[in-house]
């Protein structure tokens, strides 16, 4: 499973980087950003899926 | 011992919420969820003649719909009252949130970075020391049998505290901000030149901050503001008041709101107070729990040109209300909306706005929530209000909360 962030939806509302700071990290500006390739380790799914049904922007997707 | 005057209106009661509504009213607040609920299922955009005429759509597709369109919205006054400011798009009177396209992002990249999570995480050993000593003084006073206050005593000073810190304001101009907070925000439907004598007052204040900012550089926010460049160059210090306006009247009665909501929720909700106390794990959902289910802030827009919206015939320079509190409780969005969960790990909220204004300040909202209520319950695990609902005092206008919550300390 792999996650993506759409820098052109993310307003900064940080809920994916606290939901799953392993997965997310936060620019200067607040901005997500994905850790490293975007691969999500199985442990860290159910997480993922956390932080895209949170998203108030819907900028997040998880794809096989 | 409420130390809050109700405003003065030159509006009569509502008598009707779907053709009159009135959210100057001070019944709106009090009984808002259930005037949304009527909305929601009779209209769902209201419209009312009140203030030159107001739209009030109240279902989450409709609100997030006009949040993201700034074409035929304009951020330029978002705060619904008796006079449209005179300040031009595309910049407003308090940017970026009085701000729209393209001006907007450049203004608001100026002050993002001083509001990023991992600057804003450095405060929370000030904001848990602050609350502490709030509590100190509460503490001592339930010992003696006394009733205190959770808006009065603890919640109201803990943004203004942390917010004139961060400007480098007097500490000891507290009382004058909320006032200023009041009047800008509560006192909505005055006599137009009320409001104009109001904004003068703000502004002759800033400016005097301003200059003593100019002649005593310091590291301090209003020093940020003044250093920092905007297209390149520094930023004239009107507008720097101007931001400053946004900074400290923005992150007052919102936070102070949402504080006050999530307390009077535990108050009256022993269950949920139990559990939470019990089991600190919680603590994450239940802060975003409060936050969808008490959403303090409503934001506005002014129509900017005439067009149909869903068969609503908004004109130019009438107000919109974004009522993201309402759109939280939407249950074609939140399955069991009109419950407050603790434990509800799906919950895509938009209490701190959608689209490009999202709330500047959330992370600094959300850390000063979160410890007020982790430090009140850690401290008093047992409380209830000491008077009922009458005992509580709802705010007036489109921030949300409790401005009077006398509790009982078990």
């Amino acid at each position: 499973m792999r996650i993506h962030v759409d820098a052109q939806k993310c307003q900064g509302h940080n809920r994916c980087y606290a939901l799953a700071p392993e997965l997310f990290d936060v620019d200067d500006y607040g901005q997500a950003v994905v850790i490293g390739d975007g691969n999500v380790p199985p442990e860290l799914v159910e997480r993922a899926r956390l932080a895209v049904a949170n998203c108030p922007e819907f900028a997040i997707t998880l794809s096989e | 011992m409420t130390g809050y005057d109700a405003p003065k209106s030159i509006y009569g009661p509502v008598t009707d919420w779907v053709t009159d509504f009135d959210h100057g009213d001070p019944q709106y607040n009090r009984h808002a969820h259930a005037i949304w609920d009527e909305l929601r299922d009779k209209c769902p955009v209201a419209h009312s003649d009140r203030y030159g005429g107001t739209w009030l759509p109240v279902t989450h597709e409709l609100v997030r719909e006009i949040a993201y369109d700034t074409e035929n919205f304009t951020s330029r006054a978002v705060v619904v009252s008796t006079e449209i400011p005179l300040d031009p798009a595309p910049i407003g009177g308090a940017p970026p949130i009085t701000s729209d396209p393209p001006f907007h992002h450049e203004a608001r990249r100026v002050v993002l970075p001083p509001f990023s999570p991992k600057k804003i995480a450095e405060w929370e050993p000030e904001i848990r020391r602050l609350c502490n000593e709030l509590l100190d003084e509460m503490e001592a006073e339930a010992k003696t049998g006394l009733t205190v206050d959770a808006a009065i005593q603890y919640a109201q000073h803990i943004p203004v505290n942390v917010i004139a810190r961060m400007l480098g304001f007097p500490l000891e101009d507290q009382d004058l901000f909320r006032e200023f907070v009041h009047d800008l925000l509560e006192n909505i439907n005055l006599d137009p030149q009320d409001r104009i004598s109001a904004f003068e007052r703000i502004d002759a204040y800033l400016k005097a901050q301003i200059d003593d900012h100019i002649a005593n550089p310091r590291d301090d926010l209003t020093g940020y503001l003044l250093d920092v460049e905007l297209f390149g160059e520094k930023i004239p210090h009107e507008l720097v008041g101007g931001f400053i306006l946004l900074l400290l009247v923005a992150g007052i009665d919102t936070t102070w709101s949402a504080i006050g909501s999530s307390l009077w929720h535990l108050a009256t909700h022993a269950d949920d107070r139990r559990r939470l106390a019990n089991d600190p794990s919680l603590m994450p959902t239940a802060i975003e729990e409060f936050l969808r289910a008490y959403a303090p802030v409503t934001m506005a827009r002014l129509v900017a040109k005439d067009h149909d919206f869903h068969g609503c015939p908004m004109k130019k320079d009438e107000w919109v209300l974004l009522p993201f509190p309402a759109a939280n409780l939407d249950p074609a969005e939140f399955p069991d909306a009109d419950k407050v969960l603790i434990d509800r790990a799906e919950n895509r909220h938009s209490a701190f706005g959608l689209g490009i204004h999202r709330c500047l300040g959330s992370n600094l909202a959300r850390l000063e929530l979160r410890v007020a209520v982790e430090e009140f319950i850690k401290r008093f695990p047992d409380f209830e209000l000491a008077h009922g609902e009458e005992g509580v005092v709802w705010s007036v206008g489109q921030i949300r909360g409790p401005r009077a919550l006398p509790v009982r300390i078990a």
